[in-house]
């Protein structure tokens, strides 16, 4: 039975599609067969950020509509071993999603063996952002350590145990929240939000604090998911993230300020 | 929504020949499926005779929700009459077809919008007309969070947070939430409000009036509190026992926040 993650945020812009992309490579590095979907229809960013855009053929839309089969349209990652993309239509919109459509694909990827099926959100809380939610059994929520990204997330949160179809049966959907862009220079300074502040407010279980990084937009710019690049902050945390993801118990790094010594306050690297 | 009057100002006129306020009264709706002249009067009475104590000048607000057949054909004056007979008295129309409103402004009958509504047990009429049922005046809408029960009990008990964009009523009773609620949430309840943990949101108790009811939280961090219309907001809250334990009542007009101890 596959297990059908949800990466949602509401706000946009605060690492869905980075953070999907990471951990789905993540889980698919351990051995587990892997898919990600792009479920931003019309704004389509996933294929970019794994650099498979040029091989886009069919696309999510194609097969929900039965112009062409999961096959044709699923992408083998090249880096990642067990690891598919589904893309989205670029010339399509978010009306072309439908519950049965969504849950056909769902059921015929999980048929199919695949054991982990990443959904990635578009922001928002409308159509598509619903779609990429519904099926879900856990979600993982994106916010920034920053005001307007927690209440968005907050938002979320009630609508993912209210309008999900677990919901509907009475069951609850499994949440955990990944805080990005975390500076904790800034923090100890009290010009951004602490961990422990978006705790309180979300009471939603931690699954990581990724550190802001000029790594990440390395990684878009060359359509290689972060947590490739084992050097960098941030992919060190998603890849700590995957591993607790995954039911292991992994200390949180990244969330104090580096007491660097005198030697790396020398020769500064910019990480 | 009912007009909320701010806890905070005080009227400085001393003459002032009258005041507005905001005021909650349930009222009962008279839901007409059909209207035949004969049929009506004759189901009238029977009902009239039936329970006499209730068709004593009670004001009711026709709702044509259900009417099966033509609204622009209908005799507005002359149900009314009929009613008035009676012993009910209509006071308002329920937004239905615009002719209908037509008629209602000519014989002075108020124009109330459409609302939600919650059938209780009491509802011993037949589907002919006319049926009777109660209506709460101000049931709010939006999105609902699975706990919600329609068989309202005297005390509804949610155990996750309340999170931004969700509404929780507690009609008829008080409300106890064993979390958070996050700004952007609202928590109403004809009774008290209990919350354990923080209010972040707004919240308001005694909505139908209760002038008794109080709200309880751990630490107050509200975006607005009222009780039975009278409120105050974030700004003025702010200024005393802000992020402590409180409990909010009301004194005479004016909202108090007491600390708990």
């Amino acid at each position: 039975m596959a297990k059908i993650i949800v990466v949602t945020s509401g706000k946009g812009g605060v690492g869905k599609t980075t953070t999907s992309a990471a951990i789905s490579s993540g889980i698919a590095m351990r051995g587990h067969k892997t898919v990600v979907i792009d479920f931003d229809i019309g704004l389509r960013n996933l294929d970019i950020i794994m650099n498979c855009e040029r091989r886009v053929v069919y696309d999510f839309v194609n097969v929900i509509n039965g112009e062409a089969n999961l096959r044709q349209a699923l992408i083998k990652d090249k880096r990642a071993e067990n690891l598919y993309i589904l893309p989205a239509s670029q010339t399509r919109d978010k009306d072309a999603l439908t519950v049965e459509g969504v849950e056909r694909i769902l059921n015929e990827l999980a048929a199919d063996g695949f054991e982990y099926i990443i959904c990635d959100s578009p922001a928002g809380i409308e159509h598509g952002a619903f779609m990429a939610m519904y099926f879900a059994d856990m979600a993982i929520v994106v916010a920034n350590p920053e005001v307007s990204s927690v209440r968005d997330s907050d938002r979320i949160l009630g609508i993912l145990q209210s309008k999900s179809r677990r919901a509907e049966n009475g069951e609850r959907v499994e949440e955990c929240l990944l805080l990005t862009r975390y500076n904790p220079e800034r923090v100890a300074k009290g010009e951004m939000l602490g961990v422990q502040d978006v705790e309180e407010i979300l009471a939603t279980k931690l699954l990581g604090v990724i550190p802001e990084s000029e790594t990440v937009l390395k990684a878009s710019n060359q359509g290689i998911p972060v947590i490739h690049d084992i050097e960098s902050p941030a992919g060190q945390a998603y890849s700590d993230a995957v591993s607790r993801l995954l039911g292991e118990e992994v200390e949180h790094r990244f969330m104090s300020v580096e007491q660097k010594g005198l030697f790396k306050r020398l020769f500064r690297r910019s990480a | 929504m009912p007009l909320l009057k701010s806890s905070t100002t005080k009227n400085t006129a001393s003459s002032a020949a009258f005041r507005l306020k905001g005021g909650l009264f349930p009222l009962t709706l008279l839901e007409i499926s059909h209207y035949d002249r004969t049929e009506f009067e004759q189901q009238l009475q029977d009902k009239a005779a039936e329970a006499p104590i209730f068709f004593k000048q009670t004001p009711v607000v026709l709702s044509f929700e259900e009417f099966d057949g033509e609204l622009s054909a209908l005799p507005l004056s002359e149900l009314v009459e009929i009613c008035k007979t009676h012993g009910l008295l209509p006071v308002a129309l329920r937004n239905s077809d615009a002719a209908l409103q037509d008629k209602a402004k000519q014989i002075s009958l108020a124009i109330m919008p459409v609302g939600r509504i919650k059938p209780t047990a009491d509802n011993t009429a037949s589907d002919t007309a006319p049926s009777v049922t109660e209506e709460a005046s101000a049931a709010p809408a939006a999105e609902h969070i699975g706990e919600i029960n329609p068989n309202s009990s005297p005390s509804k008990i949610v155990t996750t947070p309340i999170r931004s964009g969700q509404q929780v009523y507690a009609p008829g009773g008080d409300l106890i939430i064993m979390a958070s609620v996050s700004a952007g949430a609202e928590v109403l309840a004809d009774g008290n409000i209990h919350i354990y943990g923080a209010l972040r949101g707004r919240a308001l108790a005694g909505v139908r009036g209760d002038t008794s009811a109080r709200i309880f939280c751990q630490s107050l961090e509200a975006e607005l509190v009222s009780i039975a219309g009278n409120f105050k907001v974030d700004e003025d809250l702010r200024k005393d026992h802000w992020k402590s334990a409180v409990h909010a009542s009301l004194d005479e007009q004016t909202l108090c926040i007491t600390p708990l101890v």
